[in-house]
């Protein structure tokens, strides 16, 4: 594995050895001094073209505690602004020695140009492509699955063999939704996809098992439910009518959260929009794992910059 | 050198003869002729001068993809003896002055007879008809008009200019794409969209145009072109248009014949194009339209970009690929190695027909007595490896590194060499 750019790529054995080792950094994370030598000497470089204060935080975390040099660099104040391309900003910015490339960008494919257009020759790993896939989402999503379903203790070497998500939302412009669809499959669970019909992508694959009536997934027994964000430029454009409808159909609200069973997980991985996509009786439940994805998103980019940076776990 | 014989070669019907040009023009056929210089064509197929309906030649505004003389080169190495050049220059070719413009940069390299297609519309914003009649009867003597990049998507506006210029038996050619099916559109809309998270151009933003369209033109009884048709939906639509006899005429480009979807998936920006690569089944159904009649002719849509402008993310590239000096072989790949058709209809498809749509006086014509000598000649026994470079200026060239059939020998136009031997005869036919 020479860059993390779709969880598409990820064998089941690649997905679980990284997912160990992110179980392994999060006991750094609960150290008093939380840091590790390991990429001493090393530089990475965060490449955001997209505003995305989480994301972009987590990586710098991920790489302050692995003892890596990092650099910031958004789009916005940079000669991006000016009309740089991306090409020359990654020449640019690749001249001054650089060991990884985390980008985040509003093209779906950017971080496979950055990999794969010669530009560069250093591992690059995808922070979110458009709408296209965000893969160290769907890493902290299983991670948290694994943690919360087989328990703190016992998730080495697990897979979530048939353990039932439902996916709720924007299917369609969904780089998350794409991530964790991929990468279940590989674990070997059950996903559900609940969308409306316009958010809903038209084909085998996505149709495979989904629905457009959240409420007959929740009649069924769930281990994980899974809420989207809903983007509000999606309201301008006709997907559907207002956000009172899309609540009302597709929200987690506090009268179908009082439906689940207290065993289903609750994730979403924010920003939430309280009251719309989900209640806050959901969102701040004990059910919900909404918090420990975060700690989690740190804990596997500190496995993937290490996997990819130190070398270990290429196969 | 203004006399000379091609000996030995193959008519598109399959006779075997010599075929003697003087002046320009083919003056005798038969056996045994001679004359100043002999040209051995054994075992090669003569075609009458490829004629390209659908030609980005980028002169004048974007000199730094194409210019005419390199345009109309690359032409020339792919056999053809006249194009027609799209009108989204900048300025936009829509009055009289840019069209006469550049038809004499055609005349002036000397590669190809330029026709340039005028602009239905000023500016090709769609809004108001550009000066149709001035570029008619113009030194240009324009007969197609197209806003093609964009389409005439008022109906109104396509109404107005389909029955104008019935006037002097014009057409229009239709750039087939419903403009908010199609916002933000990057690629095929299905399986593979939904995969790489790319904007859906979907196949029914063609098809309801080209359906609204043929009605309009059988309503006014006006000739009606449609641009590089995509999907096998669209076919269907051609196909009863035709049935009904409607004045309906369809192109299908090379990288439509043989390319789908797929090859997005490497986020390679030289593959992206409008319309998009489509599935599998929808090259099927046009290969099997261009067999049955259905459509028409083979036009590249030949269209350069500077490197910039493809070595970037996908949505940030341009649309378009080049496609000149591989047209031929494209077609031959698809009528004459699949079995399913004949040289006589390579013919029809890359030369007659075009010529025709397009009124091309002296383009087009049978290699007979008499005809204008314009005369392609291609050895179809080779197999060749494409480079991305070719005579044009541009290199976003899809088929670079594909091995394809039949390689153009020589390209005689108005009864000179502008290619022998495959090389460019520099200083064209001047």
């Amino acid at each position: 594995m020479k860059h993390l750019l779709s969880t598409e790529d990820l064998s089941s054995d690649q997905a679980i050895a990284l997912l160990d080792l992110a179980d392994e950094m999060a006991l750094v994370n609960e150290r008093e001094v939380k840091k590790l030598p390991t990429l001493r000497g090393k530089t990475v470089v965060n490449l955001f073209f997209e505003d995305s204060t989480r994301t972009r935080v987590s990586f710098e975390l991920a790489a302050k505690r692995l003892s890596a040099d990092l650099i910031n660099f958004s789009a916005k104040g940079s000669s991006v602004s000016k009309g740089e391309s991306l090409k020359d900003t990654a020449l640019t910015l690749a001249a001054g020695g650089v060991d990884a490339f985390v980008i985040r960008h509003s093209a779906s494919g950017a971080p496979f140009n950055l990999a794969h257009n010669g530009w560069t020759n250093v591992p690059v790993v995808n922070a979110g492509d458009g709408t296209h896939e965000h893969p160290t989402q769907a890493l902290l999503d299983a991670m948290t699955m694994r943690q919360r379903l087989h328990g703190m203790a016992n998730t080495r070497g697990k897979n979530l063999d048939g353990v039932r998500v439902a996916i709720v939302g924007d299917i369609l412009h969904s780089r998350v939704a794409r991530s964790n669809l991929h990468l279940l499959k590989t674990l070997g669970a059950d996903v559900t996809l609940v969308a409306p019909p316009t958010l809903m992508p038209r084909t085998e694959e996505f149709a495979a098992s989904h629905s457009f009536d959240f409420d007959e997934v929740l009649a069924q027994p769930l281990d994980v439910v899974m809420m989207l964000r809903v983007q509000s430029e999606r309201m301008n454009a006709a997907f559907f009518s207002n956000e009172r409808e899309y609540s009302r159909n597709w929200g987690l609200t506090s009268e179908r959260f009082e439906k689940l069973s207290s065993e289903t997980v609750i994730m979403h991985p924010g920003p939430m929009n309280r009251g719309l996509e989900i209640c806050s009786e959901a969102a701040d439940s004990p059910q919900s794992a909404i918090v420990q994805q975060v700690a989690n998103g740190i804990s596997v980019r500190m496995a993937v910059l290490y996997s990819l940076i130190s070398g270990e776990h290429n196969d | 050198m203004t006399n000379f014989v091609l000996q030995n070669a193959t008519l598109p019907n399959g006779t075997v003869c010599d075929i003697r040009i003087d002046s320009g023009i083919i003056v005798e056929m038969g056996s045994g002729l001679s004359a100043d210089e002999v040209t051995d064509c054994s075992g090669l197929q003569v075609l009458p001068g490829l004629v390209d309906l659908h030609t980005h030649l980028r002169e004048p505004g974007f000199e730094q993809s194409e210019t005419v003389l390199t345009g109309t080169q690359s032409a020339a190495l792919g056999g053809f003896t006249a194009v027609h050049a799209m009108a989204n220059t900048m300025p936009v070719a829509d009055n009289a002055g840019v069209v006469e413009q550049v038809r004499a940069l055609g005349e002036r390299a000397g590669f190809a007879e330029v026709f340039p297609i005028g602009a239905v519309t000023v500016a090709l914003e769609g809004k108001q008809l550009s000066e149709i009649g001035a570029m008619a009867n113009s030194a240009a003597n324009v007969r197609v008009f197209s806003d093609d990049g964009k389409c005439v998507s008022d109906p109104l506006i396509m109404r107005r200019a389909l029955e104008y210029v019935k006037g002097f038996d014009g057409v229009i050619a239709q750039h087939a794409q419903e403009p908010r099916l199609t916002e933000g559109a990057q690629m095929n809309e299905g399986a593979v969209s939904a995969k790489l998270g790319l904007t859906g151009w979907p196949a029914v933003a063609e098809e309801s145009i080209i359906a609204r369209d043929v009605l309009l033109a059988e309503h006014v009884g006006a000739r009606l072109h449609i641009c590089h048709l995509s999907t096998a939906g669209s076919v269907e639509i051609i196909r009863q248009a035709k049935a009904r006899g409607v004045a309906v005429t369809a192109e299908v480009t090379p990288h439509h014949l043989l390319m789908t979807e797929d090859l997005v998936t490497s986020y390679n920006a030289v593959y992206k194009v409008n319309p998009p690569l489509r599935t599998n089944e929808d090259v099927l159904a046009l290969r099997a339209a261009l067999v049955d009649g259905t459509i028409d002719i083979i036009a590249t849509d030949h269209a350069p970009h500077p490197i910039e402008a493809k070595d970037c993310e996908w949505s940030a590239a341009a649309f378009g690929m080049v496609g000149l000096e591989t047209a031929a072989s494209v077609a031959q790949l698809v009528l004459i190695e699949s079995a399913e058709s004949t040289w006589q209809r390579v013919a029809d498809v890359l030369s007659h027909a075009p010529a025709r749509i397009g009124q091309d006086p002296n383009q087009g014509q049978a290699i007979e007595v008499g005809s204008t000598a314009n005369i392609a000649v291609i050895d179809p026994s080779v197999t060749r490896t494409i480079e991305a470079k070719t005579a044009s200026k541009s290199v976003n060239n899809p088929y670079s590194g594909l091995k394809l059939p039949g390689a153009v020998v020589h390209t005689i136009f108005r009864g000179r060499f502008t290619v022998r031997d495959s090389a460019l005869v520099l200083g064209g036919a001047r």
